[in-house]
């Protein structure tokens, strides 16, 4: 009993320090890769390359004033960056990082919760992170905050649906929630991407809606709401919001890459049940997902902002009924037994 | 561990129970009311029904409770005011409440509190229930379905305003639509910009 809550605990560990380093590396990525997309330097001059800017950010955001503003509503103002947080680092519980190891007469998931309803838990815990960005746009105050937050939990509601009903696909074939079966299924058949690319391009679209990035930012849109839901917060309680974007697209890339690209696994590679495997699919899952990082960097310096009404329509009008269509194509070719 | 566990969010979801029926700003209301869901899909998990519990987390603390505060902050509700004047509404809650606790106790006495105790325990598989609901309950899982479908057209009959033209205002962006970025029409059923009305 003690020694499982200690495996855990360590296990969840792993994951966390992963996961916490997201922020300040994405921080790095994230100005040097808009810099270079624009031909500028970008920031250079702390340490080699400027590797050391994140440190210097952060020393900054420690000293900077702690304003709340007089007409906030203080408990809600000062809940919200914590609570944006929470999922940001529950979710990746569920996500698989390595191959069983079996060690000292007993064999270790790598995998911190391993439970019946893996995805649905993912799903449902990351659907609480909407809460923080409406407390946070209520409780400032501020039209511009209200406005971001009105636009966040619409926007959010109704990209959750294509994400949903996308990842509902995948499950199809696998026959269960467990985030471990997809990455069994995807070592003994193709990846997901393959068959499901209709299911995937869903996916990936509605990914950019949850997470609130470019094209779809508008919850902070700064040309038209200054920074949306973030107006009034400043010094560490802005960090932790950042902090909360950067995890929440490392948790939904992980998720991601589980679903279609295999996981921690790579095709045709069968990493020994022992530390050393479990290293190497950590190693695996982080590169994955540091290319799906990469790719929303990319992706947020290179297309303008959709205007909300086409937002809208794009999640209800095409969105929706792609990934109705995708599971009714993925049910009936399982049930022929294609797949 | 799990009675701490227990004792820990059964007192959450009645405290914050108590919270969304006493406190006057309806935005603290809700949020306490997302603490009640949290903390009974904890219960459901404790029970053995984590597929439940999760259910609960994602459908209604994660979507419908955010309509509920979307709509409150759009209407820029600021505390309750005028609705302790109501005399026939009290009477009705009143009469809701009877209702629903008569059938409780109904519940309660014919069964005996034999019959609420723990469930097995091991959890409610998902294979289990999803056998159950589509054969054993199939009726009254498609009439619900049914059901939801009739509410989204109805909504969506509601919302539309008589003689509007869809494919003319769709490329019309915002600037016919008074209240900020978003005219919503309806209980959040539809967002369309541009209603050209």
């Amino acid at each position: 009993m003690t020694s499982d809550l200690a495996i855990t605990l360590v296990k969840y560990a792993v994951m966390f320090l992963i996961f916490l380093n997201v922020a300040p590396i994405m921080n790095w990525v994230e100005r040097r890769a808009c810099a270079y997309i624009q031909d500028r330097p970008g920031p250079n001059r702390v340490g080699p390359f400027g590797l050391f800017q994140p440190l210097a950010d952060v020393a900054k955001f420690m000293f900077k004033e702690d304003i709340t503003p007089a007409a906030a509503d203080t408990v809600l103002y000062l809940m919200a960056p914590a609570i944006a947080l929470l999922p940001a680092f529950t979710t990746f519980i569920v996500i698989p990082f390595g191959p069983d190891i079996a060690t000292a007469g007993r064999t270790i998931r790598l995998i911190v919760a391993d439970v019946d309803t893996g995805v649905l838990l993912f799903l449902a815990i990351a659907s609480l992170s909407v809460y923080s960005l409406v407390m946070a746009g209520y409780a400032s105050n501020n039209k511009f905050s209200l406005l971001g937050s009105i636009r966040a939990s619409a926007q959010l509601i109704s990209y959750e649906l294509a994400l949903t009903l996308s990842v509902l696909a995948v499950l199809l074939p696998v026959g269960s929630f467990r985030l471990g079966d997809v990455v069994a299924y995807q070592q003994s058949h193709l990846w997901n991407v393959l068959p499901q690319i209709l299911g995937f391009l869903v996916f990936l679209v509605a990914a950019f809606a949850e997470t609130n990035r470019l094209p779809f930012d508008l919850p902070e849109a700064e040309s038209e709401l200054i920074a949306g839901f973030h107006t009034e917060y400043g010094s560490m309680r802005f960090a932790l919001f950042f902090m909360a974007e950067y995890t929440n697209m490392a948790a939904l890339s992980a998720l991601g890459v589980t679903l279609y690209f295999g996981g921690w696994s790579l095709p045709g590679i069968t990493y020994p049940h022992t530390l050393l495997g479990g290293v190497l699919g950590l190693l695996t899952l982080v590169a994955k997902i540091a290319v799906c990082m990469g790719i929303f960097v990319w992706v947020r310096w290179t297309f303008p902002r959709f205007r909300y009404d086409q937002l809208m329509r794009l999640g209800w009008k095409v969105l929706l009924p792609l990934s109705i269509l995708n599971l009714v194509l993925v049910a009936a070719l399982t049930v022929g037994g294609v797949l | 561990m799990e009675k701490l566990t227990f004792f820990v969010f059964a007192g959450l979801a009645l405290g914050s129970a108590i919270v969304v029926v006493v406190h006057r700003s309806p935005v603290y209301a809700t949020l306490s009311l997302v603490l009640t869901l949290f903390s009974t899909a904890v219960l459901f998990v404790l029970l053995g029904a984590p597929f439940l519990g999760a259910l609960q987390v994602l459908v209604y603390a994660g979507a419908i409770v955010v309509l509920f505060l979307f709509v409150i902050m759009l209407l820029n509700i600021q505390s309750e005011e005028s609705a302790h004047g109501a005399g026939a509404q009290r009477w009705v809650a009143l009469l809701g409440a009877v209702i629903l606790f008569g059938m409780l106790g109904l519940g309660f006495w014919r069964g005996g509190f034999a019959s609420v105790g723990p469930l097995t325990a091991e959890s409610v598989s998902l294979k289990a229930l999803a056998e159950e609901l589509f054969s054993r309950y199939l009726l009254p899982f498609e009439i619900v379905g049914l059901l939801l479908l009739v509410a989204v057209i109805g909504a969506t009959v509601a919302a539309r305003r008589p003689g509007e033209d869809d494919e003319k205002s769709s490329d019309v962006p915002f600037e016919a639509s008074p209240p900020g970025p978003l005219s919503v029409t309806g209980e959040g059923e539809r967002f369309q910009g541009g209603t050209s009305s």
